[in-house]
């Protein structure tokens, strides 16, 4: 572990390369990050199946490679396919938890999560797979940085997702109504708007814009039928170091853990990376609450 | 939450020991009486335990931990470390992968049990102090996903550490003597052992410690504004709890004869989730809640397994949403909305109900 820090002081250029590559990878964290903010933010709901949308999209553009399709239309395909699941457990489910107490919808989701990575498990089996893409590897600066071409195109079509989600919810009427659910419901309702409607788009949405996200993590990463959790934690991660309803933290933070966990792996061993996504959660947590307590001092 | 005022009578009348008197006879006659389904039975407490450790938390105190599985896991490994350890090297045992067999006379396994047993309490208090003095402040749902990723945390550095078989899992030594002695021992230890958190958990609750965690449950910031250092109460609740799953889960490694840092010992989507669930079935906080959500869990679990097998997870995941969306308030919790008498506690009718309360017009 100690030698390998070394290692990476020593050599500040694959220091960057790691960087670059998990920032990269990071632009996914993002996208599942804002999803479930969105639902939190909206609906009051934290998501603990956001991981398992993903994982459900991933199948999809695993499917397609494997049936000789660009994976790349998996996209598109598993964010319409993820946007029927999300607005059917909408119908289904969690409508009905929507004004209830959080530990319901945390235990609700978590028990939506089982069955959804149980049953990903019966039917795609327990592997670890990936879509083959079939781009190949830039590398600059005589192979000391190494560019995966899927990855680059990944972080382009994650951030084009992004910046269509960010006009979506400022400008389009939809958007701005579920901004104003946002806000505030009853005022929303008293304004004519359907709540219930705005719910399960904002659900829908969140479960497409997750599908989306897991069918570029097919191709930049492994996906595997009990690998949801750990993209809930992530999102869940970012969302509670920017902060609800801030996107530029969003961005900064979602990128950043890419780029973290990219160099914890190379340091601590890649059998810790996902120890150390879980452990950054606590350590995060614990931070916050520190840090609460100093200024509640002041404030009583 | 609640609307009526409810008044606790002491919950140990003559009523509650015979019912206890009952449920220790049947315990103590059954593994006789059904020889082949005592590692079923023994399982059914192994559960019994799980959720009414899991109850101090989630339901006395309402802070829904998804991390008590840690402790469990804890008592486990430390168990089996030290049973291993006290007669081999522990480094060199698990690396052979299960290769060494461990090959002890009688008084040297109970002895190694026996102190791994008194180990595991302890490390379970002492994690649970530690951990809990770092994320007992947190409110909710931070204090939910924080101790949801706690357990799988823990999991991943288990299963990354050398010294305890990382991935491959670690096997307590194997009991020397016939196996129907063993399985008997471990159904009376497992018995005892929820008789006796059931009993101390329950006299817990009935003292002043009692009435703090369930003011916490109610209103955290009147408690701490009444003068309650809740954070202390609430760490020293869960350190409670921890010995009690540490010394569980002790036995249950011995009882499993194998621990796997993901799928038995940290296991979050099996155990960390069944005890949430056993106690939201049978109804949170209640006096028999926690037992009759085990009892009612394990038997749909078994039923899931006999005739769903290979869809039994599935199976649980959808009874984990239905129960939650459907039946939160649990069995009991919807006897006591119905009839609250049963419950000893006196329902103050609400005022405007009451026949001498003059009535009010509507201002017009």
């Amino acid at each position: 572990m100690i030698d390998n820090l070394i290692l990476l002081l020593e050599n500040p250029v694959a220091f960057v390369d790691l960087a670059i590559n998990g920032v990269l990878i990071g632009a996914i964290f993002v996208l599942v990050a804002y999803g479930m903010a969105l639902v939190w933010g909206v609906m009051n709901i934290i998501n603990i199946c956001q991981g398992e949308f993903v994982i459900l999209g991933g199948f999809v553009a695993f499917y397609f490679s494997k049936w000789g399709i660009n994976p790349m239309l998996g996209v598109a395909a598993a964010f319409v396919l993820l946007l029927i699941v999300g607005w059917i457990l909408y119908r289904l489910v969690i409508f009905r938890i929507v004004d209830r107490d959080l530990f319901t919808s945390i235990l609700a989701t978590f028990g939506i999560s089982i069955l959804l990575s149980q049953t990903m498990n019966e039917i795609f089996s327990a592997d670890v797979e990936i879509a083959r893409h079939g781009l190949g590897t830039w590398s600059l600066f005589d192979g000391r940085i190494t560019l995966e071409q899927i990855k680059l195109a990944a972080f382009a079509l994650a951030m084009v997702i992004g910046l269509a989600l960010v006009i979506y919810m400022k400008n389009s009427r939809a958007g701005q109504a579920i901004r104003a659910t946002a806000q505030n419901a009853r005022a929303a309702r008293i304004m004519g708007i359907d709540t219930n409607a705005v719910y399960a788009r904002t659900y829908a949405l969140n479960a497409a814009i997750c599908g989306a996200a897991g069918a570029l993590v097919a191709m930049i990463f492994t996906i595997q039928a009990y690998g949801g959790l750990a993209f809930t934690v992530r999102g869940f991660l970012v969302v509670i170091v920017a902060g609800l309803g801030n996107l530029p933290g969003v961005i900064i933070a979602g990128l950043s853990l890419g780029a973290a966990e990219q160099v914890a792996s190379f340091v601590f061993g890649l059998e810790y990376q996902l120890a150390f996504v879980f452990g950054m959660l606590v350590l995060i947590v614990i931070y916050r609450q520190i840090r609460l307590g100093f200024r509640r001092q002041y404030l009583r | 939450m609640s609307q009526t005022a409810r008044i606790q009578k002491p919950r140990f009348n003559a009523q509650t020991w015979i019912i206890l008197a009952g449920i220790a006879i049947i315990g103590s006659v059954a593994p006789f009486v059904e020889p082949t389904l005592v590692g079923q039975m023994t399982v059914f407490w192994i559960m019994v335990l799980l959720s009414y450790t899991w109850d101090t938390m989630g339901g006395q105190m309402g802070y829904n931990s998804f991390g008590n599985v840690v402790f469990f896991g804890i008592g486990m490994y430390v168990t089996a470390a030290i049973q291993v350890g006290l007669y081999t090297d522990l480094g060199t045992y698990t690396a052979a992968k299960g290769g060494i067999k461990l090959t002890l006379t009688l008084g040297q396994y109970f002895t190694g049990l026996a102190i791994g047993l008194v180990a595991a309490g302890l490390a379970g208090f002492l994690a649970a102090l530690l951990i809990g003095s770092g994320i007992l402040g947190l409110r909710g749902h931070y204090f939910a996903i924080g101790s949801l990723a706690l357990g799988i945390f823990v999991a991943e550095l288990a299963s990354g550490w050398e010294l305890i078989g990382a991935g491959s899992g670690l096997v307590p030594p194997l009991y020397p003597g016939v196996e129907s002695a063993r399985s008997l021992w471990l159904y009376f230890g497992c018995f005892a052992l929820a008789g006796i958190t059931f009993l101390v958990l329950q006299w817990v609750y009935s003292r002043r410690f009692g009435l703090a965690l369930n003011a916490i449950r109610d209103d955290e910031d009147k408690a701490e504004a009444m003068g309650l250092h809740t954070t202390r109460y609430k760490t020293i609740a869960w350190a409670i709890s921890g010995i009690f799953l540490g010394v569980c889960g002790g036995l249950a490694g011995n009882f499993f004869q194998f621990i796997d840092p993901r799928d038995t010992a940290f296991s979050g989507a099996t155990y960390g989730v069944w005890m949430v669930l056993m106690v939201v079935l049978g109804g949170k906080g209640t006096f028999w809640g926690p037992l009759i959500g085990a009892l009612l869990f394990h038997v749909f679990k078994e039923l899931f397994w006999s005739y769903l097998l290979g869809l039994q997870y599935i199976a649980l995941g959808l009874l984990v949403v239905v129960i939650v969306v459907f039946f939160p308030e649990g069995i009991v919790g919807w006897f006591r909305e119905r009839f609250p008498h049963w419950f000893g506690e006196r329902v103050d009718p609400p005022p405007e109900a009451t026949a001498a309360d003059p009535v009010r017009e509507p201002a017009e």
